[in-house]
């Protein structure tokens, strides 16, 4: 038997997800004694898939399909490394691919399914896992009663675990089935840094006054490899792009490092980001309830604080 | 062609989470409940779409897996302008109980499209839609933020993680919307509200499905410790304490 | 008895509720201080059917009952009392007074594009010499044959510009004193009607308030509403009804700046804690909620009172005084617990504040609103 991870690639390179997801699937391996399988689906080199082994997998099943995300497609080739494995558990990330994919491959496996999942399992017999709930709100534990289990995982859950391990790939020619979608067009975000993949976001609020003072903050966005978003009201007035809000009703975020600049902290702005491991705001009024879920926190100005930021961490990225 | 817009019935996401009975359930007094907001995004894409000129839609359906106490958002559905409704007499055990139950109501009825919010509110499960694809056997698109229909064909446009997609698919099919689907949801009118009267409200039986998970009990996220204040006019300091301190950077 | 609303009431609630927080909330300080009337708004408000929201199916209305009236009332007002009192003036004055009183050929005529929103109505009654003495009015209509000549000057119109259909109440028969009185529907563009200057308000600032001049104004018989003299009982009746509305505005200004207060306080810290936590904060809180909840059932119950056939000018006169009074109490507090921030207009309560003042004051001062109740306890 064995716990199947499906991996991601971008342009040729594993995400960094794929690693969380294979230390999250060796733990739940080390105390079912099953074996770590990934799957990677895409155009990805020997040395690339030979990686995974660090992270806890013996066995690469590597399919060279690399057509766009078809979701009845990518499911069909789940569920057949499902069954060629003898897999009883599925790990995915619980990103647009994974909640395209997830649900489906449960539904054709009839395994129950926990999205959202933060936590290995709390117990195996029964099977409950931590999932989060209300959007960051609370947790609820979700037991699964069936014997196959579909699992999606929140980014940042996890701690990456290292470990030296043999490991075997394999060509694995799936059966695709046609699909049914076609698609027209594809715009590729090249060259920028995913909001749902960063490591840090610097976010922006109505404290930042208007459209045209975001670009300190783009700088220093830039200097710390860092994804820029936004509050709601930003995003409503066109100060930014919609794809950049982060809240209850836009994206879901959990990067290592938030920055909340001028942004008050309204409930649903907070659900949208309660699982970054640090946050740090900026406001000017001091009562702002952003201060309550921050780690670290500046009372003052976006437009005092953002120039010695920027110095700081130019003087930071110098030194290193 | 005609639409299903799956509902759920939600509390509002202003809504205060207090743990109650040794965090077995939530305090669900003074709640009040509402249409899940990406659920009420797919209702208006899918009003605003018939209301096109010469739209090949003909009749907007709404369905609820749900007791009787989810019927208010139902004949809201109705009176921003859904023309019927259904609700599956039961209580939602599970994302894939739920999926079950409305597979069965399609198969029966014939949509051509359904449409599903990317999650709800309350698990954020994002699994009831992509669910009952599979279920049909029928194409699903997920994190679509734009929904067109062209000469009788489907356009959508698609959040796919790292960037976007232009997409086209057979009918019928899910799609499963987000942010970008609709601006603001409708409110209703007094005219709607009137006519919800007479739209037929359809309840029924639940099919024989097991639930696949079930729900143990809650737990509140940890309190985070006190928030370290650092001086405006030292800001620079912030970034090595996040350096050295935290780690972060 | 039975407290509880039915699904279409709360449904109505939260729609007034939806529109005032996501649409009426914008720019609603700008339009406050320019005094500008909210052109768009009452636009919307019309299509969403809220301008002719008591008026039957029939008439092209919204067919609602007036519970849902005062719930929609209230979730307005807590936002925008100059978007409100529009409402409330087509609404519950000349609505009501057109659909309850004038003939079938006016209401086919006047009311279906009133309910509409396609226009909207204003109701002429106080004059510079006499506001609360509504006996006493100066401006005539005299009796020509087939039409009436009208003449004479209207201060304190809500709606006077924009409006479409005027309601006028004017003296035909002097001699008969207040049953010599007429109410004439009057097109706002006919001929001989000027307007005075955009009267420069304390609150309330964007409805649009002028005085109105007629200059023989030729007014056919047939928009005489009633039998001749019917006019000030019209009047009485009408305001019988319009006092409803202006106590839920009452009452949705003083739950405004009641619960910008309760939020302010929770988050506000002074001395190490959320000044709710003081108790000097707490019981003010608490005796504003218990004024607004006694307002409320007052303007709940003067509506259940109409809704089943019942006499309610009694009801509404305790609604409206109350309302009214506690109005000006709580927004006055509910600045005081802002401190600094609720002197400043972007904290919305000093607004809310100038605007209550005026529900003391229209359609029957409070003073007014205890004579006609002590009135009552007389007649008993």
């Amino acid at each position: 038997m064995s716990v199947l991870v499906y991996t991601e690639n971008w342009e040729g390179k594993f995400k960094k997800l794929s690693f969380e997801l294979l230390s999250y699937a060796s733990e739940i391996a080390a105390q079912s004694g099953d074996q770590v399988v990934a799957l990677s689906i895409g155009k990805v080199g020997e040395n690339e898939l030979n990686l995974l082994g660090n992270y806890g997998a013996s066995k690469v099943l590597a399919v060279g399909y690399d057509g766009e995300l078809d979701n009845q497609v990518y499911t069909s080739i789940i569920a057949q490394a499902v069954e060629k494995e003898d897999a009883t558990i599925v790990i995915m990330s619980d990103n647009f691919t994974g909640k395209a994919l997830a649900p489906r491959v449960s539904a054709k496996l009839k395994a129950g399914l926990v999205t959202g999942a933060v936590a290995v399992p709390a117990s195996f017999d029964p099977f409950v896992v931590k999932k989060k709930a209300f959007t960051g709100k609370t947790f609820v534990h979700v037991k699964v009663n069936t014997a196959k289990k579909v699992i999606s995982l929140i980014g940042n859950s996890v701690e990456i675990k290292e470990t030296a391990n043999a490991i075997s790939i394999e060509k694995f020619g799936a059966t695709l089935p046609e699909a049914k979608t076609s698609v027209k067009e594809v715009n590729r975000l090249t060259g920028r840094i995913l909001l749902t993949d960063a490591e840090i976001i610097v976010s922006g609020g109505r404290g930042m006054k208007s459209a045209d003072n975001w670009a300190p903050l783009e700088e220093f966005a830039e200097i710390l490899g860092a994804a820029t978003a936004c509050s709601r009201p930003v995003s409503d007035e066109g100060w930014r792009p919609h794809h950049e809000h982060v809240g209850q009703t836009g994206k879901i975020v959990a990067p290592n490092l938030y920055f909340a600049l001028g942004i008050s902290g309204a409930i649903q702005h907070i659900a949208g980001v309660s699982g970054s491991k640090i946050l740090v705001a900026v406001n000017k009024d001091k009562d702002a309830p952003v201060f309550e879920v921050a780690d670290y926190g500046i009372v003052g100005d976006v437009q005092k604080v953002l120039p010695q930021f920027i110095t700081a961490a130019k003087e930071l990225k110098a030194n290193s | 062609m005609k639409i299903l817009v799956c509902i759920s019935n939600v509390p509002d996401t202003t809504t205060k989470i207090k743990l109650v009975n040794n965090n077995s359930g939530y305090d669900k007094t003074g709640v009040q409940w509402i249409i899940n907001p990406w659920d009420e995004l797919a209702l208006t894409r899918a009003l605003l779409l018939k209301e096109e000129q010469g739209s090949p839609i003909t009749e907007i359906s709404v369905i609820n897996v749900g007791t009787k106490d989810t019927e208010p958002t139902l004949r809201k559905a109705l009176a921003v302008g859904a023309d019927d409704a259904i609700r599956v007499d039961a209580e939602a055990k599970d994302a894939y109980y739920v999926a079950a139950q409305i597979a069965e109501v399609v198969k029966n009825n014939g949509y051509d499209i359904v449409l599903c919010g990317i999650e709800s509110s309350d698990y954020n499960g994002s699994a009831v839609g992509g669910m009952l694809s599979e279920l049909l056997d029928v194409p699903s698109v997920s994190s679509v933020s734009g929904l067109f229909i062209e000469d009788g064909k489907v356009k959508l446009n698609r959040e796919i993680d790292g960037g976007t997609q232009v997409l086209a698919t057979e009918t019928p099919f899910v799609a499963i919307v987000q942010k970008g689907i609709a601006l603001d949801p409708r409110i209703p009118a007094m005219r709607g509200i009137m006519m919800a009267r007479k739209k037929p409200l359809v309840v029924l039986p639940p099919a024989d499905i097991e639930a696949l998970t079930e729900y143990i009990d809650y737990e509140m996220p940890q309190a985070k410790s006190a928030c370290k204040m650092i001086d405006e006019d030292n800001a620079g300091d912030m970034i090595r304490l996040l350096h050295e301190e935290a780690k972060a950077i | 008895m039975n407290f509880e609303f039915t699904e279409e009431q709360v449904m109505i609630q939260q729609a007034a509720r939806d529109y005032a927080q996501r649409e009426l909330i914008k720019d609603v300080i700008e339009r406050d201080d320019n005094a500008i009337f909210p052109t768009e708004h009452v636009k919307a408000l019309a299509e969403l059917g809220f301008l002719g929201m008591l008026v039957s199916p029939e008439y092209d209305g919204g067919g609602m009952d007036t519970v849902s009236y005062v719930l929609a009332m209230e979730e307005i007002s807590k936002v925008d009392a100059s978007a409100s009192v529009i409402m409330s003036v087509n609404n519950s004055l000349v609505c009501y007074g057109i659909e309850a009183y004038a003939n079938e050929e006016q209401k086919q005529k006047y009311l279906k594009p009133l309910a509409r929103g396609e226009k909207i109505g204003a109701f002429l009654l106080s004059e510079p010499e006499a506001g609360s003495d509504a006996t006493s009015q100066r401006t005539t209509a005299e009796d020509k044959g087939d039409y009436y000549l009208l003449n004479g000057t209207k201060n304190w119109i809500t709606n006077a510009n924009s409006a479409g259909t005027y309601l006028v109440i004017a003296q035909t028969h002097p001699e008969k004193k207040h049953r010599g009185i007429n109410c004439l529907i009057v097109d706002r563009h006919a001929e001989g009607v000027s307007l005075g200057p955009h009267e420069n308000k304390m609150g309330m600032r964007s409805s649009d308030t002028h005085s109105v001049m007629f200059t023989d104004v030729k007014v056919p018989k047939a928009d005489r509403i009633g039998e001749d003299g019917f006019g000030f009982k019209f009047a009485m009746k009408t305001l019988d009804g319009g006092r409803i509305g202006i106590a839920s505005q009452a009452l949705g200004i003083a739950s405004g700046a009641f619960e910008r207060s309760v939020q302010y306080a929770k988050e506000r810290k002074a001395f190490g804690t959320e000044i709710i936590n003081h108790q000097v904060i707490a019981f003010k809180l608490a005796d504003m909620a218990v004024k607004i909840e006694n307002a409320r059932n007052l303007c709940l119950k003067a509506a259940w009172l109409k809704d089943q056939g019942k006499p309610y000018g009694l009801m509404s006169a305790m609604a409206k005084q109350y309302a009214a009074d506690i109005a000006m109490e709580v927004t006055t507090e509910a600045v005081q617990i802002h401190g600094g921030y609720g002197y400043v207009k972007e904290y919305h309560v000093e607004r809310l504040m100038r605007e209550a003042k005026l529900t003391q004051i229209y359609e029957g001062t409070s003073e007014i609103q205890k004579i006609v109740i002590s009135r009552s306890l007389l007649n008993d």
